[in-house]
């Protein structure tokens, strides 16, 4: 449930779903994503012009010439919102290759972590991931929750370029780097597979809100000669 | 016939096609993108009798020198800005922006630079021939989303233009008083109270400058530092054109079109609506100051900035 709505500036309305980041409060939070987005398609509100789910907000931004934050405000302290229990969330598999060339980070990992790559891996590969968000670049999926022992902070000094496909971790989040972008996440591999299309219209991201996401590893060889 | 085209014969800084922006995406990481000032995006297209919501030609800075092939035109440029007009008997011509020119096949335009600003915009009559990609022409460079694969034009390139038959040349002019202003009104962040007392009033007191780090996605300033009494992180959350970050280091940074989608530092403030087209345009070296506004003001700002620009359009003659 939405706990507060306030305004951020004037074209964007703040609902505040609480300070936590967990999957019950995340699942509120993808539910009004899309409950509000059916209503959008179907016209039943005007003027809203994006909706930006997140771990525990949704920001809701609007047209100022069309309507305004007390509006959206009645409008969305007017929904009923039901459990969202036949959702369309689906199951991924994403392939990583964890060779050092890919993993950039393991001698950080290691050394900040006290255990050895072998055992990274083991508890990475092991775990099924939940997709809290998708963003910041396009297509970026933020999943979670990571095994307590491998969490770490951010790096130092983060990177001007990342490769794209580099899988990360960072915190209890994993994330995989859609494109060449800056980034402070720690790299453990990079995933041939493509995560963000910009030709299939209708879904460009591979992983959507509310997705489960596993990871299995491949070899250098499997990687070079991946073929979508 | 062959199709009407812009030979590319220097591409400038940072040459893009821009529109409204792309809306309904952010779910999925894609900024709006869109001309980071609106106003004279869309006074562009007046000039041209084009719908305002037509693609046009955004650069920054130095812009670009562009050869007309196959056709005859008519063109505005909108901002602050020095240009020529390269016939092609070589005769000189200094561009007056505001104003619609004819360009016959295989004269040139040559958008030298901004003056106290950073962008200007090109319309052509009739349009540009590009694909929309999600009910947008804007080029996202970021996710190479757009027209010319997402990528800002480079070196012989082409920009189609769409095929038009010019029966009387167009002949328009707004007169359009280019005015900056160095105080940015604001509206308190969703984090303001992270704030120290001395952070705020130093926030709303002293000069903050524009440093070298501004582009599409954003501008970074450098002021006293803004002390963070709560916490330096949020967790990572949705972003708006406008909003004024602060990391760790005390500088704020000022969100623009191609602004990640979340973000996790601090938001002391939101630049309002009437002023964004305002801080798009500021230039690396230039000092602002914040100014605090409610929400009801703002909205009335709006209001105003909404009649003045159709004061303009409706001008437009």
């Amino acid at each position: 449930m939405v706990i507060n709505i306030s305004n951020l500036g004037d074209t964007a309305v703040y609902c505040d779903f609480g300070s936590e980041v967990n999957e019950t409060i995340n699942a509120s939070v993808i539910d009004y994503f899309h409950h509000i987005s059916k209503l959008i398609k179907n016209k039943k509100i005007e003027g809203i012009t994006n909706l930006t789910p997140s771990y525990n907000k949704l920001i809701i931004s609007f047209d100022l010439t069309i309507t305004n934050y007390k509006k959206i405000k009645n409008f969305i302290e007017g929904l009923t919102i039901n459990r969202d229990i036949k959702n369309n969330n689906q199951k991924i598999k994403i392939p990583v290759c964890c060779d050092d060339e890919y993993g950039l980070d393991f001698s950080r990992l290691t050394e900040k972590l006290n255990i050895d790559k072998d055992k990274i891996l083991e508890l990475y590969f092991s775990k099924e991931y939940f997709c809290y968000m998708t963003g910041f670049i396009a297509g970026m999926p933020f999943l979670g929750d990571l095994n307590e022992n491998i969490r770490c902070d951010r790096l130092e000094t983060p990177r001007l370029k990342m490769p794209k496909g580099s899988v990360g971790i960072t915190e209890q989040f994993a994330n995989i780097y859609t494109f060449e972008s800056p980034g402070g996440w720690n790299i453990i591999g990079n995933t041939p597979k493509k995560i963000f299309d910009d030709k299939n219209l209708d879904q460009p991201a591979l992983v959507n809100p509310g997705d489960k996401v596993s990871f299995y590893q491949i070899t250098k060889e499997d990687y070079l000669n991946w073929n979508e | 016939m062959n199709k009407a085209y812009f030979e590319i014969l220097r591409a400038g800084v940072n040459t893009t096609i821009q529109d409204k922006g792309r809306n309904h995406l952010h779910h999925v990481g894609i900024a709006v993108s869109g001309a980071i000032d609106q106003r004279n995006y869309t006074l562009s297209n007046r000039l041209v009798e084009n719908q305002l919501n037509e693609p046009v030609v955004e650069f920054a800075y130095q812009g670009p020198l562009l050869k007309l092939k196959n056709g005859k035109i008519n063109f505005a440029i909108s901002g602050d800005i020095f240009f020529k007009i390269i016939r092609k008997n070589l005769e000189v011509e200094d561009g007056e922006c505001y104003k619609s020119y004819i360009l016959d096949e295989e004269d040139q335009i040559d958008i030298i630079s901004t003056k106290n600003s950073t962008y200007g915009y090109l319309a052509v009559n009739g349009g540009f021939d590009l694909k929309k990609t999600w009910g947008s022409y804007s080029i996202n460079t970021k996710a190479n989303i757009g027209p010319n694969d997402g990528k800002k034009y480079s070196l012989n390139d082409k920009i189609f233009i769409k095929k038009i038959d010019i029966k009387s040349p167009i002949n328009k002019k707004i007169n359009y008083d280019y005015s900056t202003d160095n105080i940015i009104r604001i509206i308190k962040g969703t984090n303001f109270d992270y704030f120290s007392k001395d952070a705020i009033d130093k926030f709303f007191n002293e000069d903050f400058l524009i440093t070298n780090l501004v582009d599409r996605m954003g501008i970074r300033l450098k002021g006293p530092k803004l002390e963070n009494i709560e916490n330096t992180n949020i967790k990572s959350e949705g972003l708006v054109r406008g909003v004024i970050q602060v990391p760790a280091d005390g500088n704020p940074i000022i969100m623009l079109s191609d602004h990640g989608t979340v973000g996790g530092y601090p938001k002391i403030g939101v630049v309002i609506a009437a002023d964004l087209d305002l801080v798009g345009q500021l230039t690396p070296g230039t000092k602002i100051n914040f100014k605090e506004v409610s929400l009801e003001e703002a909205q009335n700002i709006f209001k105003a900035y909404t009649e003045d620009t159709n004061k303009y359009l409706n001008e437009c003659n």
